[in-house]
């Protein structure tokens, strides 16, 4: 078993959905409540992940951040590292495929709320960010912990770009379905087979908990 | 869900039922009609075997077509039923290995010896030092904080990269600074892109032209690695054409080709 794999990819996931909670909240609701010139081209941008293969991203990480060219020249004066190869590196991809999975749910969740309780909210005299605090996000939290537990789950199964940048370097890029595919191509079906049943453990257990939670949830919301 | 969107969500679906159907039904490409056998190849030979095979279509008029991966991943599908009828591995172990669980016509045939070469990109701080004693050097001074070779665990290059790093007495040093290529031919790409500083790599891809043209590179002393002894081997599937393609590889012209791209030819040992 290979346990720093396991934590690489559990401390990836987590940070990944850490910086995409206010990312996601903001952009959420920008979406949900504001109309404006080019909104559509937001949102189609927004969902590219989803239909772009990831290796177009590791092919674009690869080459146009490449030490060898001018943005990854720059990158490299500015940060004094490179972004293949890194824990850095990974996690800025695994932001950026994620975008879907964390603004379209905190979206649905902000646009299901009525526009009378905003108002009353905003005739009450509460600030925006009290009203958001206070009536918003409780309201709209299923959206917002679905997005999470879907950016979570979905940075746990991320392979493709993380083979193609990655290198497989232990504690730094190596993650766990990195780990598992090494043991297979290394016919370690023994050693593939233990982490491959503990990830699907903890992928499903993930799941089913939020989908209890939030079921719970609704009951006390409707 | 309201009436409207499930409507539009059921026209989406039968849409996409439509297409899918569409799609099926259409005529299959020519290769996987069985016209073509499929020739599965370790990735050292990206380069040299389409030149081959584009020979020996001039020559007999037959086809062959190639896919390339890692000789480890390769020999694994082929356990699995993948529907390959030439296999040419980096490493004979593979190849012995499925002659002797049944999935091949015996042992096959040693086609080539692959070399090993430190391969570095332009305007690297790495010399292209055949030696490794400028590795050695920029280890120490830290010019070098990213190094390529394919994954030891299940690439035969990467495998012979590290013993050549150990007999160098590199090893430790270079450990942390290692980028893992899942096959060869992605440990080249790390290091013709610039991403790593340099990397060892197959001869026959540092040589080339597509590489050759973005860096340099040099041999890495053969006797600092075990051999890496390439076999191929006809699968129990396998025609007439895979047949044939399997004795070209073995003719002189074909050997002569392999040889001018960085492997060496098998004398007599069979």
């Amino acid at each position: 078993m290979d346990w720093t794999a396991l934590w690489l990819s559990l401390r990836l996931a987590g940070l990944t959905v850490l910086i995409l909670l206010p990312i996601g909240i903001a952009a959420g609701r920008w979406l949900a409540y504001r109309d404006f010139a080019g909104k559509g081209f937001a949102e189609a941008l927004v969902a590219l992940p989803l239909v772009l293969p990831p290796t177009v991203f590791g092919y674009y990480l690869l080459v146009a951040f490449g030490a060898a060219s001018p943005i990854g020249r720059f990158w490299e004066a500015a940060v004094g590292g490179q972004l293949v190869f890194t824990f850095e590196g990974l996690l800025l991809a695994s932001i950026v495929f994620n975008l879907p999975f964390a603004i379209q749910p905190m979206q649905r969740g902000f646009e299901a709320i009525p526009a009378e309780v905003r108002a009353a909210a905003a005739c009450c005299g509460l600030s925006p960010w009290r009203a958001l605090l206070k009536v918003e996000l409780p309201l709209a939290w299923p959206g917002v912990l679905t997005a999470m537990v879907l950016s979570f789950a979905h940075t746990l199964g991320e392979f493709g770009i993380v083979l193609m940048v990655g290198g497989s370097i232990p504690g730094e890029t190596r993650t766990v379905a990195i780990a598992i595919y090494d043991r297979v191509q290394a016919f370690d079906d023994a050693g593939a087979g233990r982490m491959s049943a503990l990830l699907l453990v903890i992928s499903l257990t993930t799941i089913a908990l939020t989908y209890a939670f939030s079921r719970r949830l609704g009951r006390r919301l409707g | 869900m309201p009436s409207l969107q499930r409507r539009r969500l059921l026209a989406l679906l039968s849409g996409a039922g439509l297409a899918g159907a569409g799609l099926l039904g259409l005529p299959r490409p020519a290769a996987a009609e069985g016209g073509r056998p499929l020739v599965a190849a370790a990735s050292d030979l990206q380069f040299v075997l389409p030149e081959l095979a584009a020979a020996f279509e001039a020559e007999t008029g037959a086809a062959v077509e190639l896919t390339f991966g890692s000789s480890g991943n390769i020999a694994r599908q082929i356990r699995q039923g993948a529907p390959y009828q030439l296999y040419l591995s980096a490493d004979e172990d593979y190849v012995l290995g499925l002659a002797r669980d049944g999935f091949t016509r015996g042992e096959g045939r040693l086609y080539a010896l692959g070399r090993l070469a430190l391969l570095v990109p332009a305007g690297s701080p790495l010399e292209a030092d055949g030696s490794l004693a400028d590795l050695a050097a920029a280890l120490r001074d830290g010019r070098v904080t990213r190094f390529a070779i394919a994954n030891p665990e299940h690439a035969p290059y990467g495998r012979r990269a590290e013993e050549a790093l150990r007999h160098a007495g590199l090893w430790q040093a270079i450990r942390p600074r290692l980028v893992l290529g899942e096959n060869v031919a992605q440990a080249a790409q790390f290091a013709v892109s610039g991403n790593a500083q340099g990397g060892l790599v197959a001869h026959s891809l540092a040589l080339a032209p597509r590489i050759a043209a973005r860096g340099e590179s040099a041999l890495v002393p053969a006797e600092w690695h075990s051999p890496l002894r390439q076999r191929m081997v006809l699968l129990k599937e396998a025609g007439a054409v895979a047949g044939r393609f399997h004795d070209y590889l073995s003719t002189p012209a074909a050997q002569a080709t392999l040889g001018r791209n960085g492997f060496v030819l098998p004398e007599g040992t069979r």
